[in-house]
């Protein structure tokens, strides 16, 4: 058991520590460490701009992807390599965010099931930040339930016609593409009649609205379709094959290893630690200690679970469901530890923005933390995936099982 | 980087569970818990013959010299099985007390009768209700003359020897406290066995009257040792809760296939499999933590107290947590004697006191990182 790179290991992390020195835009840096709460604003500049920049900047010197074969933009790299550049890529790798779904799922995706002249012609400005995907799977009638999706694409010549609508769309308002399930045959069992494509997300007939959300911003979108022609050479997959396409998508979406998740914690012993009480620092209240521990060990329990994953992948396991357990816990931690931050700060924790204390980070992070435990499979989705796939307990009892999916009810109520 | 147990440290927990799932059925662990038998010999003479009593005593001690890492191993084990034992008083306390800061003579007396399984030997700190704290030592020492009154000492009634912490001064320093070894079958020593949580492993009230002793380490820093002593214990017993854990979540998973309510297996309902996921994830976090507290405990790292704390913190609330929900899953019959659910149950909760409870961790915890940030 030891934490020392191997020789191989200590020569790429020495490597991307001196290119990343060299070229990472550092009149950002202290700004993308003090926003780790899911979402990072620049105060001064445009961040996708900024992002962009980087990433091509990476793309040009062989540093974008690491993961990805050369051929389509990436490095080659082991899992190994990926974990070691994100570690020394620090604040900076934040700048990556609005490409995540489309490094880490669709890219991946299109890798699988992409024509190969497909593959040669949109990967490489995917990984170089270029052309920015999202993945449009979510509908209104099917968060957690994917399969019951209702958008439609029928057959009309060479092409698919679309129509419908999908929600909870990353980053669409600023995607030049996306990948699509659809429904393409309704009179069979839910799963059985999904077909995957990928499209122009400038077509005619494509409209996307942003979303408001509880915390104000609007990260997600509404995104309807109307007549949305898609020529069938941008199928991924075979017609009626969408389940297994989306499913492997959604792996890539639990094996993106490694990333650091945030719990909220180091933000809140740090506020504790200078933070005064009406009795005294807050530090050494014994009920405040009692909490700053319990969270302690779940955000080290969370730093050394992944460090194993990692062990693990360097070996050449698959990834387990690591992952899960990360979300499960950092979700409701972050939503727990904000509550407590705006407890201490006793009546004024109501006020928020700049008017509040440390410039209303606690504030932001509660009314981000509800979104962290819905996103990607809520926190009911990652228990029973470890229940059914790590205990081996029974999956849940579907009564749609089977029966068609145009026969389905669709309300709770008459 | 390579954050996991080596193939050879693997083989060796292999060895350790089919030793266990042999010797220490839950049927041999019910002798000692009828209160048949005080502990089980037959299974401590078995784990020193395999080597396990002295798998962190160095070979020139009659161990096998193998390490820490080794040890954490079989202790994961030890807990898994629910040893009815003197494991954790004579190999994770008394020996690594007499390892730190014994003389070269204590330790040839010792260790090799600790390895071979000749000697129990037990930490006598507690002096009634209270945390480990210098101020909580009443217990005097002078002139190698012990007075006062030790309880509960964990194993105390079946040690041949304890390592016990006494008062020497009265300037209110930790300096105070130093420590003795005390030989509890010569005189001027009384024993009373307890009745406690979790019969499987006893403990005593030992009260010295003018009983002769000899110093552990130097006068003064029996505080010091003690610290040490607690943090490295703490490791080990994660372990043992760690192994505890995973055997009461895989017995609340299996009694989930198994029974049948409402037409179907218990297991398909998410209430309970949320349940068990819960159980599963709190496991995984004190595995995790207990892993970063054995590389820490194994090469004597300056991160060992904080790694200690975290390790104990999450181990002792994981442990709890899924002997608790074991036996919710059982229903009824979880809360029968005749199922095995609460001798877990009793093992965590007897565990989590141990060594100090929470509060006590906490505190150390949050002391450490503020040390360390302060750095």
């Amino acid at each position: 058991m030891n934490f020392d790179d191997t020789p191989q290991e200590a020569e790429f992390r020495a490597t991307a520590r001196a290119w990343i020195n060299a070229n990472a835009p550092k009149q950002y840096e202290e700004e993308l460490r003090k926003s780790s709460l899911g979402r990072t604003v620049l105060k001064n500049a445009d961040i996708l701009e900024v992002a962009k920049a980087w990433q091509k900047k990476k793309a040009d010197a062989g540093w974008a992807c690491l993961h990805w074969p050369k051929e389509y933009g990436g490095r080659g790299s082991s899992p190994i390599e990926r974990v070691i550049w994100q570690q020394e890529e620090g604040p900076f790798g934040q700048l990556s965010r609005m490409f995540i779904i489309g490094h880490g799922m669709c890219g991946p995706t299109m890798m699988a099931f992409a024509r190969e002249e497909h593959k040669r012609t949109y990967l490489p400005p995917l990984a170089s930040g270029e052309k920015v995907w999202c993945q449009l799977f979510s509908e209104p009638a099917g968060g957690s339930d994917v399969a019951g999706l209702r958008t439609r694409a029928e057959k009309d010549g060479d092409d698919w016609v679309i129509n419908g609508q999908k929600i909870w769309t990353s980053g669409a308002h600023y995607s030049d593409y996306g990948i699509l399930l659809t429904r393409t045959d309704p009179t069979v069992p839910k799963h059985k009649g999904l077909t995957m494509f990928f499209l122009d997300m400038k077509s005619p007939g494509v409209e996307v609205r942003p979303i408001k959300q509880a915390s104000g911003a609007s990260d997600f979108n509404e995104v309807y379709f109307t007549d949305v022609r898609i020529p069938d050479h941008q199928r991924l997959g075979e017609v009626g094959d969408g389940w297994n396409v989306s499913l492997t998508t959604l792996m890539n979406e639990r094996s993106a290893i490694g990333a650091a998740v945030s719990t909220g914690f180091p933000e809140l012993f740090e506020y504790c630690s200078s933070l005064m009480l009406d009795d005294g620092p807050a530090i050494e209240d014994r009920a405040v200690r009692s909490k700053l521990a319990n969270w302690a060990v779940k955000a080290s329990g969370l730093k050394y679970t992944s460090m194993r994953a990692i062990s693990a992948l360097s070996k050449g396991e698959r990834p387990g469901p690591e992952n899960s357990i990360g979300k499960l816990v950092a979700g409701s931690m972050i939503q727990d530890v904000a509550t407590y931050a705006l407890d201490l700060q006793g009546a004024n924790g109501v006020v928020s923005g700049e008017d509040a204390e440390l410039a209303g980070r606690f504030q932001a992070m509660l009314l981000r933390a509800p979104g962290t435990r819905v996103e990607g499979g809520t926190d009911e989705i990652m228990r029973n995936i470890i229940a059914e796939r790590v205990l081996g307990l029974p999956g849940d009892i579907r009564v749609d099982k089977d029966v068609p999916f145009n026969k389905i009810p669709t309300k709770g109520r008459a | 980087m390579n954050f996991d147990f080596s193939d050879d440290q693997k083989q060796l927990r292999d060895q350790a569970r089919k030793f266990l799932a042999e010797k220490c059925s839950p049927k041999a662990v019910r002798v000692v818990l009828d209160g048949k038998a005080p502990y089980d010999k037959e299974l401590w003479k078995g784990l020193a013959e395999m080597g396990f009593l002295g798998v962190a005593i160095p070979e020139e001690f009659g161990g096998a010299g193998a390490g820490h890492l080794e040890l954490c191993v079989i202790a994961e084990e030890m807990g898994r099985a629910n040893a009815p034992v003197p494991f954790s008083s004579t190999v994770y306390l008394a020996a690594e007390a007499l390892l730190i800061a014994g003389s070269d003579a204590q330790k040839k007396k010792w260790l090799p009768a600790i390895a071979s399984g000749e000697a129990i030997g037990t930490l006598a700190l507690f002096e009634g209700k209270g945390n480990p704290s210098p101020k909580n030592v009443k217990l005097t020492a002078a002139n190698g003359v012990l007075n006062g009154v030790k309880k509960p000492v964990a194993d105390g009634a079946i040690a041949d020897f304890a390592v016990v912490a006494a008062r020497t001064g009265s300037s209110g320093r930790d300096s105070d406290i130093s420590l003795f070894l005390v030989d509890l079958k010569a005189g001027g020593v009384e024993v009373k066995s307890l009745t406690n949580l979790d019969p499987t492993r006893g403990q005593a009230e030992i009260t010295f009257k003018d009983c002769k002793a000899e110093p552990l380490g130097a006068a003064g820093e029996g505080w010091s040792i003690l610290t040490q002593v607690l943090d490295r214990a703490a490791v080990l017993c994660a372990f043992e809760q760690v192994g505890g854990s995973d055997r009461a979540l895989e017995m609340g998973r299996d009694y989930a296939l198994d029974r049948i309510a409402f037409g179907r297996q218990i297991g398909s309902f998410q209430a309970v499999k949320h349940m068990l996921a819960d159980m599963y994830v709190s496991a995984t976090l004190a595995r995790s933590n207990s892993y970063y507290g054995a590389w820490a405990l194994s090469t004597n790292a300056a991160e060992l107290p904080e790694a200690a704390a975290a390790a104990r913190i999450s181990a002792t609330q994981a442990f709890q947590h899924c002997a608790k929900n074991n036996i919710q899953v059982h229903g009824g019959m979880g809360f029968t004697w005749e199922f095995d659910c609460h001798m877990y149950y009793r093992r965590a909760n007897a565990m989590a006191l141990g060594l100090g409870s929470l509060s006590y961790w906490e505190d150390q915890l949050i002391d450490r990182m503020r040390k360390k940030n302060a750095a």
